[in-house]
């Protein structure tokens, strides 16, 4: 027996999206940007944008943590550097430093600065309360840009009707 | 390349409007742009940004960034999506009469 091919709703495919909630859950530099960059990017093109920060991603709004995110140069095959190099003292920061250049370059804000930039772009940043709790947070931990902490549940409920994108 | 006719004048643009020729540019054709982009009028706000958006582009080939605008354009970033809120980089851009903002940033 043959079972027949769903319809595919195609009357779907061109309509603009115009809400995200995008979720950041890894603390390196480069766990950390790429959701920044589709948050502040989003708001760029007009759509209303959440951004929920969750487990080692707190990281990027976590007063006095921000400002010193680095890349992970182990376990990172894209960096081409091998694994026991990686773990010499000071290849983090060496790494780290270089991409910071090269994104000063590009006009790509630091981590700390590019989340109150998107906050003030009109995103709302959240937290993850099962994080919070876990790693002993409160509210007052956070840098001012995060609007709240939130349940997954309350998430959930905040990105009704638009995309979620995991990073 | 299309030919858009705005204020009698013919103007070179892409697909969405954008000139390709900034020196076809005037502000009565940023005006006209803003009245059909449903602005009912250019605050002297708006007006900073849309300067700073060409003197920046004429001076160095790109349009600025969304954290250039917020830093130098004398309009900080709440300022500027309330002033444009659906993208200031995008929309001031087209209005000063410049091509579309290709960066990601």
């Amino acid at each position: 027996m043959t079972m027949p091919m769903p319809e595919t709703d195609t009357s779907a495919e061109a309509q603009p999206i115009t809400k995200v909630s995008i979720i950041v859950s890894k603390g390196s530099l480069e766990g950390i940007y790429p959701g920044l960059i589709m948050a502040n990017g989003a708001r760029m093109e007009g759509i209303e944008v959440s951004v929920f920060f969750t487990f080692f991603g707190m990281e990027a709004v976590l007063k006095g943590k921000n400002e010193h995110i680095k890349v992970a140069t182990v376990g990172n095959p894209g960096l081409h550097i091998p694994t026991m190099l990686g773990g010499l003292p000071g290849m983090s920061t060496l790494v780290t430093h270089m991409m910071q250049k090269k994104m000063e370059q590009l006009d790509i804000p630091p981590i700390a600065e590019f989340v109150q930039l998107i906050a003030d772009s009109g995103a709302t940043l959240y937290a993850c309360k099962a994080s919070v709790d876990m790693f002993d947070l409160e509210q007052k931990d956070f840098v001012d840009a995060v609007d709240s902490i939130i349940t997954v549940g309350d998430f959930y409920g905040l990105a009704a009707g638009g995309q979620i994108i995991f990073t | 390349m299309p030919t858009l006719m705005l204020n009698d004048t013919a103007l070179d643009v892409d697909a969405e409007g954008f000139l390709q020729k900034p020196e076809q540019w005037n502000e009565g054709i940023a005006e006209t742009m803003a009245r059909a982009a449903g602005f009912p009028v250019l605050t002297e706000n708006h007006w900073k940004v849309i300067r700073f958006m060409r003197e920046k582009y004429l001076a160095t080939g790109t349009a600025p960034t969304i954290r250039t605008l917020g830093k130098d354009s004398g309009v900080d970033v709440k300022t500027l999506y309330q002033l444009f809120p659906k993208g200031p980089a995008k929309l001031a851009a087209k209005l000063a009469g410049i091509p579309k903002p290709h960066g990601c940033i």
